[in-house]
């Protein structure tokens, strides 16, 4: 669906942040891209949305070059969300920041304020709408603006760190609505350094360093790599890390990187139990 | 005397419909490492600005009950006279950074409060040393990263020689590194003797540290304890606040009948509990 070939970007041509990144996006995925701070994973996000154009290489969407087309165009087709929501929120309520990109793609009133309506519900905002969203705390504003995204259900959905702030509670929700916007064929591409929410939600992985891609595969090998950990300033999951010691005693745990429910099911037969 | 006391204190910003504090009590004592955690918007925000007087100096609306920081009442005391006593990191460490260089800006605090140059001279070595920012004394803030723009903020908020230092969630816009690093920073600033209140969703990350958990919900305080205690309290989930991955696993074993010697707060810690059961 969309492709990346070879892609080149410094800003005001001296800070190079991409050094020849080249992927394959197809309908239906859902990807994590993960690195440490300066990686250049915000700048391919934004070369998605030709928020940011290639200095060199291409950004092909349905076949055609992205240069072909606007930052307005192409938004209807992939929604981007900032990882600071006060470079986007500008309105007076939550509710009219919502409906503000919804009407701007031309749907009718009646279809923007049940889109609205639903998103909110399932952000947990229902009963902020008519607030204005500085008054909202941190976690809050970043449900807003990723309501505000969410609501236009574009096809290809960016995140740029969406986990920042959120609950326990907020990171369920929120997982539920990308797994279900996913079911409905569309692709989410998250960047974050929320290691579980990638394991539990993501089964590719995108791994950057110094603005290449130094890592793409399913999760749980690219993120099984402590060289890859290392290079993207990440740490060991609490899990992996129980699964590691507990390898060293018991030969017959795997110390891979593990989900919760297959660890208690490893960890009980260690224990001589079901 | 408690070093922070709040008294049935409850506040409602200008304009919200409803409170951000109910009748919190809230005694915390010199040297203690306390996290404040609970789901988003619960107030834990509001907490930290009660501490230092920016609620209600600054942030005007609805108060009752009382707040004494080091026997000052925050109603009868201005944001300046908390400066030297409670110390405020937040979230963005470019919102707090306001000067071109490391040690102007250390300098920045101090000079302001009029603190004589000879000694503001000593207390910028003196922090350049103590967080290991010899390579970015000269550098501006923009030219750093986050974490190091955040360790920046913390120096700067240290010069004043504050009584608490009041962190804000530093480090969710840090990588899973960095934030190791500052946390490590601030647990061993705790060991010096400073008191610490930090705000924190990843609990995994500070639980470890902290002599004290305090979980609120809707503007309470609806638990209060040793962290091992509070984090296996059920309450946890039912208002949707994660507790650390090897915390859930004992929860789990447990109720499956496989009861562990104490509750883990790390992996390690897990592993060695799942080894001393299974050789009993």
């Amino acid at each position: 669906m969309i492709l990346l070939e070879d892609v080149h970007f410094a800003y005001d041509g001296l800070y190079t942040a991409l050094r020849g990144v080249s992927l394959q996006i197809d309908e239906c995925e859902r990807i994590a891209i993960v690195g440490s701070n300066g990686a250049g994973k915000t700048t391919l996000v934004k070369h998605l949305n030709g928020l940011l154009r290639p200095d060199q290489g291409r950004v092909i969407l349905d076949g055609v070059d992205t240069k072909h087309f606007s930052v307005a165009e192409l938004a209807r087709e992939i929604g981007l969300v900032m990882q600071n929501p006060d470079h986007q929120l500008f309105l007076d309520s939550v509710e009219r920041e919502v409906l503000f990109s919804l009407e701007n793609l031309g749907y009718s009133k009646e279809e923007s304020k049940a889109r609205c309506n639903r998103t909110l519900n399932n952000l947990g905002l229902e009963g902020l709408s008519e607030r204005s969203p500085f008054t909202l705390s941190g976690g809050e504003r970043k449900r807003v603006a990723l309501a505000s995204v969410l609501a236009t259900e574009p096809r290809i959905l960016s995140l740029d760190e969406p986990t920042i702030g959120q609950d326990a509670r907020q990171k369920e929700n929120l997982a539920k609505m990308l797994g279900e916007l996913n079911e409905k064929g569309k692709a989410v591409i998250v960047v974050t350094h929320d290691i579980e929410f990638v394991i539990e939600n993501f089964p590719r992985t995108i791994a950057m360093a110094n603005g290449r891609i130094i890592a793409d595969g399913p999760t749980n090998s690219v993120l099984s790599n402590d060289d890859v950990l290392e290079r993207c300033s990440l740490t060991r999951p609490q899990l992996t890390e129980t699964a590691r010691c507990l390898h060293k005693v018991f030969p017959e745990v795997t110390e891979r990187l593990t989900l919760i429910d297959d660890l208690e099911a490893v960890v009980v037969k260690v224990l001589g139990g079901g | 005397m408690p070093l922070i006391e709040f008294i049935d204190f409850s506040f409602k910003y200008l304009g919200a419909d409803s409170l951000a504090l109910r009748k919190v009590n809230l005694n915390i004592s010199d040297g203690e490492y306390v996290v404040i955690t609970g789901p988003s918007g619960c107030g834990k925000t509001t907490l930290c600005r009660a501490i230092n007087g920016l609620v209600p100096q600054f942030h005007r609306g609805y108060i009752a009950g009382n707040v004494t920081v080091d026997g000052k009442n925050t109603r009868a005391h201005n944001v300046a006279d908390f400066a030297p006593i409670a110390g405020l990191v937040f979230q963005q460490p470019e919102n707090q950074l306001v000067t071109l260089n490391v040690e102007r800006e250390i300098a920045f605090g101090p000079e302001n409060l009029g603190v004589e140059p000879t000694e503001i001279r000593r207390r910028v070595d003196e922090l350049i040393d103590m967080l290991d920012l010899e390579h970015l004394r000269e550098k501006h803030p923009h030219e750093m990263s986050g974490g190091e723009q955040q360790r920046v903020a913390i120096a700067a908020t240290l010069a004043l020689k504050p009584k608490v230092l009041v962190a804000d969630e530093p480090t969710s816009n840090l990588d899973p590194q960095s934030a190791e690093t500052i946390l490590d920073l601030i647990a061993d600033l705790n060991r010096r003797d400073l008191t610490v209140v930090l705000v924190e969703h990843r609990l995994d990350l500070v639980s470890k540290d902290a002599s004290r958990v305090v979980l609120m919900d809707q503007g309470c305080i609806v638990a209060d304890g040793e962290p091992r205690d509070v984090l296996s309290m059920d309450i946890c989930q039912e208002i949707g606040v994660g507790i650390p991955k090897a915390t859930q696993l004992y929860k789990r074993l447990k109720q499956r009948g496989f009861n562990l010697d104490k509750v883990p707060l790390t992996g390690a810690e897990l592993a060695i509990l799942v080894q001393e059961a299974k050789q009993r």
